[in-house]
């Protein structure tokens, strides 16, 4: 308790233990280590990987619980000078916008290995895994905008060996377009940030990445300027999250890649695009995402439909989570945009969220097809009957995805909702639409895979071993208590967006002004009402939604 | 050869501005050093085997390295206090009446061709081993191309940069050659040759115009010729400066092989020795680029503007035609080929941005010696690895050649990925840093558009890394898990059959040999690549280089003009 108590009134001021570069060098380390191995123990490898990446869960959660609430800046910073002639330095930091990305990354991680098995050649795969999870940690972790982009760009390789080595069907393929779709998108978000840093670095005479300088200096950025260096690192997030018209990656690889691959990417490698819109467009460049919100509105919206229309027409049942991720990720681009602190509380929320459900609905859908060979919808059935503790988890994890009140899913999506109501009204009332998409595929999906008769090769199937499920009980645990008590998580998170909020607010000109009049002044009121019943929105989001009203 | 070195004591004897020796060490001893070797393998047959020219030449390289330190130290601290910058009518340190210059940046190239010259010894002794050729001549070929390439970087006159020019190319073309058995190394030797020497014919009409232009060969002379020099005024009459200048510009562009001066690259890299294409791709182009930039960012500085355009056009061609006619490719070698030409794309652009006015300058001398070295280590150690795929008769370059490679030897194939991503401009290796610079220094200059295209074109050549990749890692580890077939088939289809279970069959078939390089690589062969990937991650991390080296070298560059 002492050192948690001494660690949290130091805050301010850089952690006295590294902290937060542990949870990047755990990993790097445990990699090593695997590398050292004997190629002939898989199960060393393994369990390995599972000490490692335990670890940083644990250090992660350390994080969590030395974490101030109260204070909307940056925490536990690590500074340090790395290429000092470039200007790149090492600056890691967490605020309440990347703490909980961090604290999932730290959990899904050790989830996905205990809950999934490498087929082949164990010592590589766990070896990528932990390369990624280091990258992973790096990318939520970095203030240092090249920093950052040294994070980002590296997961591809993980990732792309993960898919290409131990997926299924086309994996080559799906590697490889997964691979060159995201490098493209990244490579002109290269030179955006390196024009940033000289643009800026000009002006204020010292050259650096590090993001808090930036983001308090781009107003000297020509028009022009702001809005090409926007648009190249908008590129490469909107492929990564993927948004609307350029998602068409995101099905292969996440049907072709093996189980713990494709919970990772959902759960944690989406995430860096939604991520990358908050601290680096929105609080880099707020006065160009402002300006061309609608753009990323429309197609987050356009994103929740279409999403949600094709996860119903899928044959597959993995190719239907995939599809749905899209979906849920427009809900949460929806959420940025909103540019409010609601939205933009429940995007972040809702990144969470998404994690853990999707990646929930991955590790089931590996276990029916390491069961059955199949993720054929068609072939599956009645699996309710042989395999009740699946369908009883199945049940839990898909009402979470939809959002049912109660549980977590439901808290990110009506904050969302909320707040794009109160900025972005009728993008707000399409959105909503997807609630009841949602609803229909999954339940839909529910009903072929797992009600009806039991036939043919189903009834051979076995239901849960203990191992598994305690391996997923943890999601469990974290989709009910996420929904019924989120005020712990939005305490942590709040601050950190009022700030960015109020950043955004002085950029901009007219900021609260420019939201839309109140159509129906009622039917806001009355949201606002339930909010502060239900204690989820604070008290300075009803009043500035009161603001917004009037 | 002997009559350079017999110039070289001549022209010791003309009066003349004294010669400081100790800063011409690093180029003694690679001359020198390849004059000795084959003296003395001549009259001692005993030390005509495989490992004595190879231990001599890693030595020559090493000792020719460690004599660049005092030499920087001299030229470091001349440039901290102004030293002979700009005072003297001579140039930069001007040693040998003008005509060889040292400075920061001259001993920075002569450094990275250093370690091309150490690389591709340790590639060549396993490779002479494995063909069973012998003779010290590969060596001795390599130490003089290495020092004609030395004097083409520190040439201070026009002159003399043909003179490095040529006794770079003319070992080079015999090296690509040397494979007496092959008929594609003839036949490479040949294409190198009759191009090369085409190309020297531009390089040497050129110097002719811009001598007729400017009245001087030295690079000041050309320099200062402006509107206030007598006589000749290449400013108000500016056609034969600027033909002088583009002939040059297209001696240059065949010598690294930029697009469209290109064509002789993919069918000499397929057809030479896998050592010698380390060697041409790494050194020789060194040297080359290092030319390039002297004269051009020194002696044509006043016409940056003029000239500037054509490197940029030259520049983003490569980067692009390089990137995708790599793609219609199978050949791993002839795939190198075209990403090495990718490769000098990107040196251009940071030619390009070299000759900024502005900050773009300075970042930009730092991005092109950046990118010489991390590219020098990078393209030694693939080709190295081709080297040893490549088996008994240097022929299996295929894409299939390379199918699971990662099972037979998992160190090479480590080895290889992480020189391949390096390439591609992967973060934390070297290669990302070498394009980043270059990227940060058009942005400085402000040529954004440049550096987007620079980018883009860099995404189309990963996908011919990725594909040996594939060919590596992915492409039989799932169906050799389904059945044996795959293994069956390759054997009998010719290929390289990566199966534990097939050794028996295979070791029966004429494949064996290919397996036994693959399986047992010869150690300096095997120590050279995996240098080249050490240093590669370890540039990757610390990319500063010790300090101010790469700026030092770079303001070098720019203060000379």
């Amino acid at each position: 308790m002492i050192p948690v108590a001494l660690l949290a009134a130091e805050s301010a001021a850089p952690a006295p233990f590294a902290l937060l570069p542990s949870l990047i060098a755990v990993p790097v380390l445990t990699a090593v280590f695997i590398a050292l191995l004997p190629a002939n123990r898989g199960d060393f490898a393994k369990a390995a990987a599972l000490v490692g990446s335990t670890i940083t869960g644990a250090i992660s959660l350390f994080v969590l619980a030395v974490f101030e609430k109260g204070d909307p800046g940056f925490q536990l910073v690590s500074q340090h000078s790395w290429v000092s002639s470039l200007g790149l330095s090492w600056i890691l930091g967490v605020d309440g916008i990347s703490l909980f990305l961090v604290v999932l990354t730290g959990i899904l991680f050790p989830i996905a290995i205990v809950t999934t098995e490498a087929h082949h050649e164990p010592k590589p795969y766990y070896l990528w895994l932990m390369l990624l999870m280091a990258g992973s940690m790096g990318a939520f972790l970095a203030l240092d905008l090249l920093l950052f982009f040294l994070f980002f760009e590296v997961v591809l390789v993980p990732m792309y060996f993960l898919i290409g080595g131990w997926g299924h069907g086309e994996r080559v393929k799906a590697a490889m377009k997964f691979f060159l779709y995201t490098m493209a998108a990244s490579a002109l978000m290269l030179v955006g940030i390196v024009s940033l840093a000289v643009l800026v670095g000009r002006e204020t005479g010292v050259p650096t990445f590090d993001v808090r300088v930036l983001a308090e200096n781009s107003d000297v950025l020509s028009h022009t300027a702001a809005l090409l260096i926007f648009l190249s690192f908008a590129t490469a997030f909107a492929v990564k999250v993927p948004l609307f018209p350029l998602h068409t990656w995101l099905p292969d690889a996440h049907t072709e890649a093996p189980t713990a691959g494709s919970v990772i990417l959902a759960g944690v490698m989406l995430k860096l695009g939604t991520y990358g819109f908050i601290r680096f467009g929105l609080y880099l460049l707020p006065e160009i995402a402002h300006e061309l919100a609608w753009i990323f509105l429309t197609l987050g919206v356009v994103g929740i439909v279409y999403g949600a229309a094709v996860a119903t027409m899928q044959k597959d049942l993995k190719r239907l989570v995939a599809y749905s991720s899209i979906a849920h990720l427009g809900f949460i681009v929806l959420g940025v945009f909103a540019m409010n602190a609601q939205g933009l509380t429940g995007a972040v929320l809702q990144m969470v969220n998404h994690g853990v459900s999707t990646g929930a609905l991955f590790i089931l859908v590996g276990w029916v097809y390491e069961r059955r060979h199949t993720r054929e919808i068609a072939l599956l059935g009645g699996l309710q009957g042989v395999a009740p503790i699946m369908a009883a988890v199945f049940t839990v994890v898909m009402l979470s995805s939809i959002g049912l009140p109660g549980l977590n899913g439901f808290v990110g999506e009506f904050l969302i909702l909320l707040g794009a109501f109160s900025s972005a009204r009728w993008w707000a009332v399409v959105g909503v639409s997807g609630v009841i998409l949602a609803a229909l595929y999954l339940l839909w999906a529910y009903q072929r895979v797992f009600h009806g008769p039991v036939s043919g090769d189903n009834e051979k199937m076995s239901d849960l071993k203990l191992s598994e499920m305690f391996g997923i009980a943890p999601l469990i645990a974290l989709i009910i208590a996420m929904g019924v008590y989120p005020k712990p998580i939005l305490d942590r998170i709040e601050p950190s967006v009022d700030a960015l909020v109020a950043h955004i607010g002085q950029r901009v000109d007219g900021f609260s002004e420019q939201e839309p009049e109140p159509v129906a002044p009622a039917g806001v009121d009355e949201l606002i009402a339930t909010a502060e019943a239900s204690g989820h929105g604070g008290e300075a989001e009803a009043q500035e939604a009161e603001e917004g009203a009037e | 050869m002997i009559a350079l070195v017999a110039q070289d004591t001549q022209t010791v004897a003309l009066p003349g501005p004294p010669v400081v020796w100790s800063l011409l060490w690093p180029f003694l001893i690679l001359a020198v050093g390849g004059v000795l070797l084959v003296t003395v393998t001549s009259v001692v047959p005993v030390l005509r085997g495989r490992s004595f020219p190879a231990a001599f030449t890693c030595l020559t390289a090493l000792a020719s390295g460690l004599s660049l330190i005092p030499v920087w130290q001299r030229v470091d601290r001349l440039d901290l206090v102004g030293g002979t910058i700009g005072s003297g009518t001579e140039g930069p340190r001007s040693l040998v009446s003008g005509a060889y210059a040292v400075d920061g940046f001259t001993v920075f190239v002569t450094g990275v061709i250093c370690v091309s010259v150490f690389l591709t010894a340790l590639l060549l002794d396993g490779y002479l081993r494995r063909e069973g050729l012998d003779g010290p001549e590969w060596y001795v070929l390599m130490l003089m191309s290495a020092s004609g390439g030395v004097l083409l970087a520190s040439a201070n006159d026009l002159i003399v940069s043909f003179l490095g020019l040529e006794i770079l190319s003319i070992a080079a073309y015999v090296m690509a050659a040397l494979h007496l058995r092959r008929a594609e190394s003839q036949e490479a030797g040949f294409k190198y040759f009759v191009l090369g020497a085409l190309a020297s014919a531009f390089f040497l009409y050129g110097i002719a115009l811009v001598y007729g232009a400017t009245g001087s060969t030295t690079l000041q002379g050309i320099f200062a010729a402006g509107p206030n020099a007598a006589g000749l005024d290449p400013r108000t009459d500016s056609s034969l400066i600027l033909a002088g200048m583009a002939l040059l510009l297209v001696g240059f562009a065949f010598k690294v092989s930029a697009v469209p001066f290109h064509f002789w690259a993919p069918d000499v890299y397929q057809g030479a020795p896998s050592p010698v294409v380390a060697f041409m791709a790494s050194g020789v182009k060194v040297a080359g680029f290092a030319g390039l930039a002297r004269i051009f960012l020194y002696a044509f500085q006043p016409y940056w503007a003029d000239w500037r355009p054509a490197i940029a056009a030259l520049a983003v061609l490569s980067t692009i035609v390089g990137g995708l006619l790599a793609l219609a490719q199978r050949n791993v070698k002839r795939m190198l080929a075209y990403s090495s030409i990718n490769h000098a794309g990107f040196m251009l652009l940071a030619i390009h941005a070299a000759a900024s006015p502005d900050d773009g300058g300075q970042r930009g001398a730092e991005a092109l010696l950046f990118y010489l070295l991390a590219y020098t280590v990078m393209v030694t150690g693939t080709f190295g690895v081709a080297t040893i795929v490549g088996g008994r008769g240097d022929g299996r370059h295929d894409l299939d050649d390379y199918r699971g490679l990662s099972r037979s030897n998992p160190l090479l194939a480590g080895v290889m990925a992480i020189l391949l991503f390096s390439q591609a401009g992967v973060p934390f290796t070297s290669g990302f840093f070498a394009k980043f610079r270059v990227i940060g220094a058009l942005a400085s200059d402000g040529s954004y558009a440049l550096g987007g295209a620079a980018m883009l074109a860099a995404v189309i050549s990963a996908v011919l890394y990725l594909r040996i990749v594939v060919s590596m890692f992915l492409i039989d580890n799932g169906e050799a898990h389904e059945a044996d077939h795959e293994a069956v088939d390759a054997v009998a289809g010719g290929r390289a059959a990566p199966e534990a279970e097939g050794d028996t069959l295979v070791e029966a078939s004429p494949e064996a040999s290919v397996l036994t390089s693959v399986r047992a690589p010869a150690p300096t062969a095997l120590l050279a690549v995996c240098l080249a990937a050490a240093v590669t991650l370890v540039l990757g991390l610390l990319p500063d280089l010790g300090g101010g080296i790469l700026s030092d070298a770079a303001s070098a560059l720019l203060l000379a003009g």
